[in-house]
């Protein structure tokens, strides 16, 4: 490009040009083949040996109440699925989660935000917030049911015990966090008070908020598991809790590991549709995300 | 002595477009106040690139956040002509956002309408040859491409004045070499004033009109040079080198004062 009689700021140009592009490297996204190989096949492969490992231990054990066979398990699911039970156990479950979650949601983040921002309110209950999140759940259980009765609030109640914790502490964690040069950006840029906490503080906390998000979700999840194993009333329907708790009281171990199953199936399916996609977008975006 | 920070309204015509009168800072220490800067008065004209050099413990970067108005001074007075942009050794770009967005968030924080922010961004962006990075995410940047976004984002803020705080500091040698031709280049466009801190005295000499040799531990004007080399210079120029030597030999002897006692 160079020529002979070049001005020197052209010949600068060309050669930033000449630097952009040798500092610049290309990324491509994974193949379709490479994401079956690295992603699909090795839990593939290893669902293949538990099961494998279940139908060798069975003639071993011998006790259908202790251990049914893979097959036992199997035709119990397709029980529930041709009396059309499966997708409601499924559903009473998964859509009281969701709502718990969602009001946890709603609470957990101002108040993780007020408890981040405001000195006083953070001595004062910065360490019960983070000491909650080691406490059981199901502890919760029976206070709640003496409070609020056999009904579906006392499960809201137990599932906003166990999450709104979780949420606020990720979000005080993520604005913890937060690099003082930004904020000194922000501040000369004139994103000051409210200003920069929109668009400074809560875009630069975000990947520690996902985090507790996710950690929330899932303690949402086990403390309704727990109130539901726990609370049973007829008036509160079935949900996967009560179908465990019903394989219990009838010594059907089917059931008991087709309830098991559910629970541990929806946790990570909501996880993998939801919360880890989430993550990974927030991630990837800041380039924090190392490709294996 | 009266502390203030006042900023001058834009539209009023002022001969400088920052003024330290007496401009002193101590930190509370272990061994009670520290004197951090001392009596610095110095007068940037409109349009002029002065440099700010020293070695560690002068307080280059404390000037820099005062005359920013990230801080007060403790005694003394600084007025500058609005408020002034700033640019970090490190890029500072948010990675949540992409380059271009980063240069709208500063002009949206100055009150750009919407509609214009886009246009003005491509423009800021073309400044710094770096047409077509719009949408580039930050870690997808090299070094030298992410100084630039930060430069035209500073110059988003359509300040007078632009201060640097070692921005080419962490650059390797060849990017940091076109940056100050990029930035000369800027700075005789723009008309902006510059004020540059840095500890490389041949940077310092290749960029500015007035160069300022601060002492350190406090932070004290040592001695001024005008630097009338034509522009534009290489760093490599005999010009430039000799006038850094002198600097150089003063610099060290601010420097050795320290390991006398």
């Amino acid at each position: 490009m160079a020529s002979t009689d070049t001005t020197p700021a052209q010949d600068a140009g060309s050669v930033e040009a000449g630097l952009d592009a040798l500092e610049t490297q290309a990324t491509g996204r994974p193949t379709l083949r490479q994401t079956l190989v690295n992603k699909i096949l090795p839990p593939v492969i290893a669902l293949a040996v538990v099961l494998a490992v279940w139908a060798l231990l069975y003639p071993v054990v011998d006790n259908p109440s202790k251990l049914p066979s893979p097959a036992a398990v199997g035709s119990t699911f397709k029980e529930a699925w041709l009396q059309g039970d499966l997708l409601g156990y499924i559903w009473t479950s998964v859509s009281r989660g969701l709502l718990g979650f969602f009001f946890a949601l709603l609470i957990g983040t101002p108040l993780g935000l007020i408890v981040a921002r405001v000195k006083f309110i953070r001595a004062a209950i910065g360490p019960i917030l983070s000491g909650l999140q080691s406490l059981p759940s199901v502890a919760w259980v029976p206070p709640a049911v003496i409070w609020l009765g056999l009904n579906n609030s006392m499960m809201y109640a137990v599932i906003l015990l166990g999450a709104v914790p979780s949420i606020a502490n990720g979000l005080v964690s993520g604005v913890d966090q937060v690099p003082p040069l930004f904020l000194r950006a922000g501040r000369t840029m004139g994103a000051t008070g409210i200003k920069g906490i929109w668009h400074i503080t809560l875009p630069a906390a975000l990947p520690g908020y996902v985090a507790g998000l996710k950690q929330g979700w899932a303690f949402s999840w086990r403390s309704l598991m727990a109130a539901e194993i726990i609370a049973q009333f007829p008036d509160l329907g079935v949900g996967l809790g009560q179908l465990l708790e019903n394989g219990r009281t009838n010594s059907d171990m089917a059931m008991v590991f087709e309830a098991i199953l559910l629970i541990l199936f929806v946790g990570i399916a909501i996880d993998l549709l939801i919360f880890s996609p989430l993550e990974r977008w927030v991630l990837r975006s800041r380039g924090l995300l190392v490709k294996s | 002595m009266a502390t203030t920070t006042t900023l001058a309204k834009a539209d009023e015509s002022v001969e400088y477009a920052a003024r330290l009168e007496h401009v002193s800072k101590s930190f509370a220490g272990p061994g009670g106040q520290q004197l951090v800067l001392d009596d610095i008065s110095i007068d940037v004209a409109p349009g002029e690139f002065v440099t700010l050099l020293g070695a560690s413990g002068c307080g280059k970067s404390t000037l820099l956040n005062l005359v920013a108005g990230l801080d007060q001074p403790s005694t003394g007075a600084i007025t500058t002509d609005g408020r002034p942009a700033l640019m970090f050794q490190e890029h500072a770009l948010f990675p949540w956002l992409t380059a271009g967005k980063n240069i709208e968030l500063a002009l949206k924080l100055r009150g750009v309408p919407k509609p214009e922010r886009r246009g003005k961004a491509e423009e800021l962006l073309e400044l710094v040859r770096l047409k077509g990075a719009y949408g580039k995410r930050v870690h997808e940047l090299s070094g030298g491409m992410r100084q630039r976004v930060a430069l035209a984002r500073a110059l988003g803020q359509e300040s007078n004045l632009l201060l640097m705080d070692e921005p080419f500091a962490a650059l390797d040698a060849i990017t940091r070499d076109v940056l100050h031709d990029e930035i000369t280049r800027i700075w005789t466009e723009t008309g902006i004033s510059v004020l540059f801190v840095t500890h490389n005295v041949r940077e310092a000499v290749r960029l500015a009109q007035r160069v300022i040799l601060l002492s350190s531990r406090p932070g004290r004007i040592a001695r001024e040079w005008t630097v009338d080399i034509p522009q534009p210079r290489r760093i490599e120029d005999a010009p430039v080198a000799e006038l850094a030597r002198e600097i150089t030999e003063e610099l060290r002897g601010e420097i050795r004062r320290h390991g006398q006692h």
